[in-house]
């Protein structure tokens, strides 16, 4: 490519399904862009990287997420049903549902599913490189991640982004 | 609906943000120089996403009309000078 092309340096820091989304859409739709991508998976970020992703979203920890029904007539669906802390933080089970109805929601909405936006990225170039820090405390093995990303340290990742046009921390 | 002749369509009605971009991008790899896609989205964002998309890339959006909810882009690829 020329060397007008643009880079963007992107670091993925959370692993729960709602900040699962804004690495893989922004890295895939720079890469469709012509746009040089390189997404820094640290922290809770790294196990996106791994074969079979199981994030989950807690409404408990989002208190501004709406809570809202994937089913029913359009005026069900734009209920906000408020669910008090206490219960959403101590009722079993009430992750799981949340990540089911958001999941729902998603695909009702014609929203690629994370592993379709991860695959796209790697169709696309999109390097991933995972933290060796971050591994290394957490045990992660690379041979439980998808094949073909880097592994790397904070140098690597400044490296590239010293020269990129975005880098965005998410 | 304009009538312009086309060697590709794309239909990305129901499909949310990124996918319209990155599914144009990749039928757009596979044309020739100066070919026509014409693309079908839904997506109320896509207007802005296809102008940003082509802008950036150095593709032509020759023209993109809304009707009932369907957005209709003519798209000719056009290779950037000094990018293969």
């Amino acid at each position: 490519m020329s060397e007008t092309q643009k880079k963007v340096a992107l670091i993925a820091s959370r692993g729960t399904l709602d900040w699962a989304y804004p690495p893989f859409i922004l890295g895939s739709a720079a890469a469709a862009m012509d746009m040089e991508v390189m997404i820094f998976f640290t922290f809770y970020g790294l196990p996106l990287l791994n074969k079979k992703i199981d994030a989950k979203v807690s409404p408990h920890s989002n208190p501004a997420m709406p809570m809202r029904m994937p089913f029913g007539s359009k005026d069900f669906q734009q209920i906000d049903w408020n669910i008090p802390n206490f219960i959403s933080g101590n009722m079993p089970g009430f992750d799981t549902m949340a990540t089911s109805l958001m999941k729902e929601t998603f695909k009702n909405k014609g929203v690629a599913t994370i592993e379709e936006l991860r695959e796209l990225c790697v169709e696309c170039g999109v390097k991933f490189v995972a933290c060796q820090m971050t591994m290394d405390v957490f045990g992660f093995t690379k041979d439980q991640f998808i094949d073909g990303i880097e592994v790397g340290g904070a140098a690597m990742f400044l490296e590239f982004a010293a020269d990129a046009d975005i880098q965005l921390f998410l | 609906m304009s009538t312009l002749p086309v060697e590709q369509t794309l239909d990305c009605r129901g499909l949310s943000c990124p996918l319209p971009i990155l599914k144009t991008k990749k039928t757009v790899n596979n044309m020739a120089d100066g070919e026509v896609l014409m693309l079908l989205t839904t997506d109320p964002g896509s207007p802005g996403d296809v102008a940003a998309w082509a802008k950036k890339t150095g593709n032509k959006v020759l023209s993109s009309q809304a009707e009932a909810g369907v957005y209709t882009f003519y798209i000719k690829k056009t290779l950037l000078r000094g990018m293969v």
